[in-house]
């Protein structure tokens, strides 16, 4: 039951990571990749969410491993990293990293606290 | 070499008439594309739920099984790109398969923030120092290694 949970919210999770880096682009162009910080960082905030406010096992296998875990990518993030460093932005490249980390456990005290008003 | 001003992309990336309208773009989407991110997403998810199996890591503690997704994952998605880029450019699903879906699902940057947030709430915070930091330099290090060596591969059978 736990593999199946797993399975259905990666089905979701990964193509809503490839519309959402869709819309984004289509938004704020390709020059920095803005669509893999969005779901990195929303995708933080949700998890962190949901580890403290979810305590049932089978919504945390749907909802935090599958479904948080499929939208947010660390492969994605090293090549469009490298990618940086192959064209000599290596500024940007060194922005990219430290923005997701940085938006990323921002994001996750956000909903560490939201967690904690919610559930007091 | 200075590197361009972010606010420096050519007008057109900002101009709205040179933009087609986001519906459009949406219902443009491949939708086999979509199918195979999906099905790629669940079996990578599932292959790193099976290493958090394989390699059981109290919260607060160095979470090796989401290191070694995301380390490997870096290493796949490297030699996946060369690839898809310079090999094998006409094969149009097996970036949506195995790079977007199989390698996206298998790694993850929510339960890394989860685990660097769940060492420091312990008071480890030399741990979530070290994982934090050390998660980023493996990953992109595979990933440059994988490229590399895919190129140098590729190089040494085309002489």
């Amino acid at each position: 039951m736990t593999l199946l949970l797993i399975a259905l919210g990666a089905a979701v999770g990964a193509p809503a990571r490839f519309l959402t880096d869709l819309v984004v682009a289509h938004y704020a162009g390709r020059h920095l990749p803005w669509g893999t910080l969005a779901v990195n960082v929303f995708g933080s905030g949700l998890a962190v969410f949901l580890v403290v406010a979810v305590a049932d096992p089978s919504w945390s296998a749907l909802l935090v491993t599958g479904f948080c875990g499929a939208l947010t990518t660390y492969s994605t993030l090293a090549y469009e990293t490298l990618r940086l460093v192959e064209e000599g932005r290596w500024q940007h490249a060194v922005w990219n990293m430290a923005a997701n980390l940085a938006g990323g456990l921002g994001a996750g005290l956000l909903g560490f606290g939201l967690a904690h008003l919610i559930t007091g | 070499m200075p590197d361009p001003a972010p606010d420096s992309t050519p007008a057109a990336d900002h101009a709205p008439a040179a933009r087609p309208p986001l519906r459009r773009l949406l219902r443009s989407a491949s939708k086999p594309a979509l199918a195979a991110v999906a099905v790629g997403g669940a079996i990578g998810a599932l292959g790193r739920y099976g290493l958090t199996l394989a390699f059981p890591a109290e919260p607060g503690s160095f979470d090796l099984a989401t290191f070694i997704a995301n380390t490997t994952g870096g290493l796949l998605i490297g030699i996946l790109m060369i690839i898809v880029t310079e090999v094998a450019p006409g094969l149009t699903m097996l970036r949506p398969f195995v790079g977007v879906g199989i390698l996206g699902g298998f790694t993850t940057f929510s339960t890394y923030i989860v685990d660097i947030g769940q060492a420091a709430n312990a008071g480890a915070i030399a741990l979530a120092v070290v994982y934090a930091f050390a998660t980023m330099a493996a990953a992109l290090l595979a990933a440059a290694t994988g490229m590399y060596a895919t190129r140098r591969l590729l190089a040494r059978s085309r002489t």
